[in-house]
């Protein structure tokens, strides 16, 4: 077991280095490849007003005219033990972890970042515990009485709830339940949960079931299909064969062996929307990494792209690895092998 | 056809586990599946019954009625079972009984032993939590005691270091000690009536012997009931005092195992009898495969139901393409479902059947 996590610790660890190469290839390689010289890149720093010369000592301060593994190189190390920028008469340093400068408020990116993550990451747990529980209970409940009107209608609310985007249920909820019927505020009104759990909770309700109601679809019809092929197997016959009652026939030798798959697209799905969750955090103003990677993307400000990604793969890889333990910790035979 | 229900014990037969006219048909897509259509035997403690027929013989599905396994819903959907007949076990009538009642009867008064140990246990569950579990459903004993019963279980059929290998996972365990596990699990309440269903199929030659020996061995320590059911006629020969041959549905011979070895009376059990592979038999002439098919069990053919495939059919006078044969008495304890008289079975006994079965075959 121990040795299992250890092996997919190295793995994850080389994935983010493979993602940070890509990611800074993305930002640095394809823009030069595409004809943007360093100076281009520099003149994002120093504005309009600078002359060409201006922008070329601030170019090579930037080491942007060094060859790209160089700069990958800085990058990574930034990254790791920080970095020391002297971009005018004082150096100042950037600890680490370095995502280096905004070009448009010229303030570093990682605090930014830090900023953000509370907020996303409150929204993708709350989201996640509720679409999880409801998608499961109402799967596990059509399967058990497949067939039946609870079902069909189940099933049909799930195809509704997975086929409408997030920013039309989004604005539907925004529209009845804050403006007209006054129950929550009308969004972008964050408050982190060591302020006041209850107005943080009360600022993401409409948020969190929106977006669990996108995914408990999926998941709902994920586990019906599940749960009715492993309900065929010859080991829950063989627990009605004990005398078991049903309700231990269905959750405890039933649900346990159809929850593996749901447990890794769970795992991948919450990576995914801890990395910024766009649409929500667009349709109800919310303060996250999702709004803040649009905006740097709408601002062409390539250093919070850059850093927003890769926090973002970060995430991913992370949950990934969360998935592969779980898996072992569910499944015996995974340890094993 | 329907038969009133008489939940009443009185009614009951002394005998510990008495099936009669029993029926499940199933609801399908395609029609009515007749699985099982009117089948009747009776077993005591101690004694072993040995199902057999071919595929589709409704063998397996007269054990799940038994052990009240199939889904009965009342509407017409598809897939469900009707179950018409009794069932008595032991002065109750399992048909009439509440699904809860049967439940908690299942496990505890009589269990089940399946055909393939490895899909038939919890691939995420060690062997001893089954155990346990099975044991703990029907007994109010703490996980301590339970587990050192699953322990004990586990060490009297037959797995070494049984207190280490409770906590295996069944992937971890060979063929063989899977089956010993599955069985462990079927006695952990030490039931009366034990359903073996196709026990060793799944299993290597050389572990089959062993299983068969255990049931064996079991069944003398115990004094349950055991019914085998199996296609095998060496797993019956082996294990069973009476021997049952189901055709479509139904039976088409029941009698001791002596008797239905050494001089059986349905043509249908001849055939089986000459598809069995021996060695002490010619080369040639050593497997006789009984022609066409098992039939359709939502078409099953008029009259008598193994008529098409019969060679001696044409003796009935057409009473085969039109009369269902009862089950009637031909000897002690040895019943045949066929049109065929005595004369004329022992004159193709004697003339077709018998030399080309063993040389002891002859009655």
């Amino acid at each position: 077991m121990t040795a299992y996590i250890i092996r997919r610790l190295i793995a994850a660890v080389l994935l983010l280095l493979v993602v940070s190469v890509a990611t800074f290839a993305i930002f640095f390689l394809v823009p030069r490849l595409a004809g943007a010289s360093a100076e281009d890149l520099a003149s994002r720093y120093t504005g309009k007003t600078a002359n060409a010369e201006q922008v070329r000592v601030m170019a090579e301060k930037l080491g942007f005219t060094d060859p790209l593994p160089v700069q990958y190189g800085r990058f990574a190390k930034g990254l790791v033990l920080g970095a020391d920028y002297s971009t005018g008469p004082t150096t100042e340093h950037c600890p680490a972890p370095c995502f280096g400068y905004s070009f448009i408020t010229q303030n570093p990116v990682w605090p930014d970042l830090l900023d953000r993550m509370p907020v996303t990451l409150s929204l993708a747990a709350g989201a996640g515990v509720l679409w999880l529980v409801g998608g499961v209970a109402t799967g596990v409940l059509s399967a058990v009485r497949k067939g039946s009107v609870f079902d069909r209608a189940a099933m049909g609310v799930a195809l509704a709830g997975v086929s409408l985007p997030i920013f039309f249920t989004g604005l539907l909820a925004l529209s009845l339940f804050s403006y007209k019927l006054g129950w929550t505020e009308p969004g972008g009104s964050y408050t982190p949960l060591t302020e006041s759990p209850l107005a943080w909770a009360r600022a993401l309700l409409l948020p969190w079931v929106t977006l669990a109601l996108l995914y408990a679809a999926g998941y709902a019809r994920l586990t019906r299909a599940g749960m009715l092929e492993t309900m065929n197997e010859d080991y829950i016959r063989t627990a009605r064969a004990k005398g078991l009652p049903e309700r231990t026939v269905v959750l405890k030798h039933g649900l346990r062996a159809a929850l593996t798959p749901i447990i890794t697209i769970f795992g991948l799905d919450v990576g995914l929307l801890i990395g910024g969750a766009v649409l929500t955090e667009s349709t109800f103003s919310l303060p996250g990494l999702g709004k803040y990677a649009i905006d740097a993307i709408t601002n062409n400000d390539l250093p919070k792209v850059l850093g927003v990604t890769l926090v973002a793969a970060f995430f991913v890889v992370i949950a990934n690895l969360v998935v592969d333990i779980l898996y072992a910790v569910v499944d015996p035979r995974v340890r094993l092998s | 056809m329907s038969l009133p229900v008489v939940v009443s014990d009185p009614n009951a037969p002394e005998v510990f586990l008495a099936v009669e006219d029993l029926r499940v048909h199933f609801l399908t897509d395609d029609g009515l599946v007749r699985s099982v259509d009117g089948l009747s035997f009776q077993l005591d403690r101690g004694r072993t019954l040995g199902i057999v027929g071919e595929s589709g013989s409704g063998k397996s599905v007269t054990s799940m009625s038994i052990m009240g396994l199939h889904r009965v819903v009342e509407s017409s959907r598809a897939g469900s079972a009707r179950i018409q007949g009794h069932i008595w076990l032991d002065g109750e009538d399992l048909v009439a009984a509440s699904p809860e009642r049967v439940r908690r009867l299942r496990g505890k008064k009589m269990a089940m032993i399946f055909q393939d140990p490895l899909s038939a246990m919890h691939p995420y569950y060690t062997v001893g939590d089954q155990i346990i579990e099975a044991y703990r459903i029907h007994n109010d004993v703490s996980r301590k005691v339970a587990r050192k019963h699953a322990v004990d279980l586990l060490g009297r059929v037959g797995i070494p270091r049984p207190a280490a290998r409770v906590d295996d996972y069944p992937h971890q365990f060979s063929g063989g000690m899977r089956q010993r596990a599955m069985i462990a699990m079927a006695l952990s309440c030490d039931p009366e009536l034990l359903i073996a269903d196709e026990p060793t199929t799944a299993l290597d030659v050389t572990v089959q012997a062993q299983i068969l020996d255990l049931i064996r061995d079991l069944r003398a320590e115990f004094n349950s009931a055991v019914i085998i059911i199996t296609h095998d006629l060496g797993v019956v020969a082996e294990l069973a005092d009476d021997i049952l041959v189901m055709y479509a549905g139904r039976a088409a011979e029941h009698g001791a195992a002596e008797h239905i070895f050494r001089a059986p009376q349905h043509p249908y059990t001849w055939g089986l009898l000459g598809s069995m592979p021996r060695l002490d038999r010619a080369r040639a002439e050593r497997l006789r495969p009984i022609r066409g098919t098992p039939p359709s069990l939502i078409n099953v053919p008029s009259g008598c139901p193994f008529h098409p495939r019969c060679d001696y059919a044409e003796l009935t006078g057409g009473d085969s393409l039109t009369d269902v044969p009862g089950m009637r008495e031909i000897g002690p304890g040895h019943q045949i479902a066929c049109h065929l008289d005595a004369e004329q079975r022992l004159r193709i006994w004697r003339r077709d059947i018998a030399p080309k079965l063993s040389s002891e075959g002859t009655a």
